[in-house]
């Protein structure tokens, strides 16, 4: 650039930059507090033995502080009053059986579209396409007349409250099907090809030759699946009674609509369905980003 | 030539037995998807012309009522209100969420250090379960004492506040989306990153060169380029406007006095609070003709330049 810029000059501008940079840090700053504080202020509250400390601490720095009286009191309410361990094994339970069979389901279809050569694909891979439009808030309604008067094993002719109707309706999903095929068409064939010479069946390819070549979009898939199955809500509303096989999304709102509100109880509770889920998110923080990011690829 | 005579009657031998692989490995999904997808789908829309209900009444068989259950809807003053919720959301919030996601994306995207902790910070709402916000805003929008109101009164000398955040008719709304912007930004300012990083460098080298000031090179560079992005973020959040649920459910329940009902929540209300299916059929397929029409939008507006993949 010019030769003749004064170091006045250019000291000023490394000046300007460094302003810059932390006028940055301090934006971003508040920002952080902005999206921490409700964890913050939920886990504190949590640790406070005394419902109506909780309340009051609200109205200065308290709130965010382990201050007063502390202890894991609600936390053993929560486990005693509310069969927490019960409700959380549901949930955990419902999200490992509904992600483990939703892989397989979904990527061996995805693999057939993919990989396979066979009359009728390019009409299958369409309708899957467009299912991936109807959303299941459209259809749950229906479903719900359905599965009242579905049949299941050893004579029940319901399917409410059970743990089958929150998983089996879930297990198949057509945008992990066409993520599952957006990865497998680029992987190159000639791996296959080699391995079908040599007497593979198609089974055999899929299984050892795609599968751990595909370690990503399967990370991707299951940890969008397991937080959809974390977090449902209005299905297991609508399909649970009492305890048995309720998940924990709606054992905390049946809890929070019982009078009178123990909000220290309700803070350990709310503490207790995040705390696993925060900690799994940060150890494979780049694959929940990932997986989101992937979410963004239109289709 | 004599090798390809000895080959060529094995290939349809061999395709055979591939097309039935392929056929074997679609069928799990292909009978879930029918079952729990399109036969309920197909199932709304007859169920949606009937009068059917949850728990049969043996002395009111369900009939066939034609087309009365779409002219109720329309004289049906809390679903317009449902519906024009779901509309006053997507104004409100499908600008200031995309924006915000935008601004904390170009943040963090700087070659500054600790921006992974910041990146992590803003995310972490979006693994929290919604049901879970709900409760602990519901606790922050405690009326009098609570957090929020504190705060208000705090940074206004005492003017603001405090109010009653959930039992007021105007801030009850306000109040949902503020705590849906916060659970919901991270996701999209992660969609927006993935754009960003996907910008070609030189292309903001060149303008440089050029002489393009920082807002020159935000307009002409990074918003065209984020063209497909943004149109992505800004109608996948419409349609999750229009599936507002959780948190209104949990929060108010659609209260006070409709406030702040939204479509799904007067859908569960029908068909599941008083069992009239027929009815709530009728709002799913009016619910779902608009969500195919915000998606066809989008595949639209995400086809029409053709840019690859």
């Amino acid at each position: 650039m010019n030769m003749d810029q004064g170091k006045t000059s250019r000291h000023s501008i490394k000046k300007v930059k460094r302003l810059k940079k932390w006028l940055t840090y301090l934006v971003m700053s508040l920002l952080a507090i902005f999206f921490m504080f409700p964890i913050v202020f939920m886990l504190m509250s949590s640790i406070k033995n005394n419902e109506y400390q909780v309340v009051t601490d609200m109205s200065s720095l308290r709130a965010f502080l382990p201050v007063g009286e502390l202890g894991f009191q609600n936390y053993k309410d929560v486990f005693t009053s509310q069969h927490f361990g019960h409700v959380m094994f549901n949930s955990v339970f419902i999200m490992i059986t509904t992600v483990v069979i939703g892989l397989f389901v979904n990527s061996m279809i995805a693999y057939a579209l993919a990989r396979l050569r066979f009359k009728g694909k390019t009409f299958l891979l369409s309708s899957i396409i467009s299912l991936i439009i109807i959303p299941f808030e459209s259809v749950a309604i229906p479903l719900l007349v359905m599965v009242n008067h579905l049949p299941w094993f050893g004579g029940e002719t319901s399917w409410l409250d059970s743990y089958h109707v929150q998983i089996i309706p879930f297990i198949a999903d057509a945008f992990s099907i066409f993520l599952f095929y957006q990865f497998f068409i680029d992987i190159p064939k000639d791996l296959e090809e080699a391995a079908l010479i040599d007497g593979a069946s198609h089974f055999g390819i899929y299984w050892k030759i795609v599968l751990p070549l595909s370690k990503p979009i399967f990370a991707t898939v299951a940890i969008l699946q397991a937080l959809n199955s974390w977090n449902r809500f209005m299905w297991p509303l609508m399909v649970t009674r009492g305890t048995d096989v309720r998940p924990l999304t709606v054992g905390i709102q049946s809890y929070f609509g019982q009078d009178p509100r123990l909000w220290g109880d309700l803070m350990a509770f709310a503490s207790l369905i995040t705390i696993p889920v925060l900690i799994v998110f940060l150890l494979f923080q780049k694959w929940f980003v990932r997986s989101v990011a992937s979410t963004g690829i239109k289709g | 030539m004599i090798g390809q005579k000895q080959i060529q009657p094995t290939i349809p031998k061999y395709r055979r037995k591939e097309s039935l692989t392929a056929w074997l490995f679609s069928t799990p999904a292909i009978i879930l998807l029918t079952l729990f997808l399109l036969v309920p789908f197909v199932w709304a829309i007859w169920l949606s012309f009937t009068n059917q209900r949850l728990i049969p009444n043996p002395n009111l068989p369900t009939e066939f009522v034609g087309l009365r259950n779409y002219i109720r809807i329309f004289q049906d003053d809390t679903f317009k209100r449902g519906l024009l919720n779901n509309f006053y959301f997507i104004a409100v919030v499908v600008p200031i969420q995309t924006s915000l996601a935008l601004v904390l994306a170009m943040l963090i995207n700087q070659q500054l250090k600790g921006m992974n902790i910041f990146r992590t910070i803003y995310f972490g709402p979006v693994v929290t379960a919604m049901t879970v916000v709900s409760i602990v805003w519901t606790l922050l929008y405690n009326p009098g004492e609570g957090l929020i109101n504190a705060f208000l009164q705090a940074i206004s000398f005492g003017k603001l506040g405090p109010y009653n955040w959930l039992m007021d008719t105007k801030l009850v709304f306000p109040a949902i989306m503020l705590l849906s912007i916060w659970q919901g930004v991270g996701f999209q300012m992660v969609i927006y990153l993935a754009g960003l990083q996907e910008i070609p460098h030189s292309l903001y080298e060149a303008a440089q060169v050029d002489g393009a000031n920082s807002w020159q090179q935000f307009k002409n560079i990074t918003l065209p380029q984020l063209r497909n992005t943004t149109i992505f973020v800004v109608l996948s959040t419409t349609i999750m406007a229009f599936k507002l649920f959780d948190q209104v459910q949990v929060m108010t329940n659609g209260g006070p006095q409709n406030a702040s009902m939204t479509t799904m929540v007067y859908v569960v209300e029908m068909g599941w609070g008083q069992l009239k299916v027929g009815y709530a059929s009728a709002i799913s397929i009016v619910f779902f003709i608009i969500v195919l029409f915000v998606s066809l939008i989008q595949r639209y507006l995400t086809r029409e330049k053709g840019s690859a993949a």
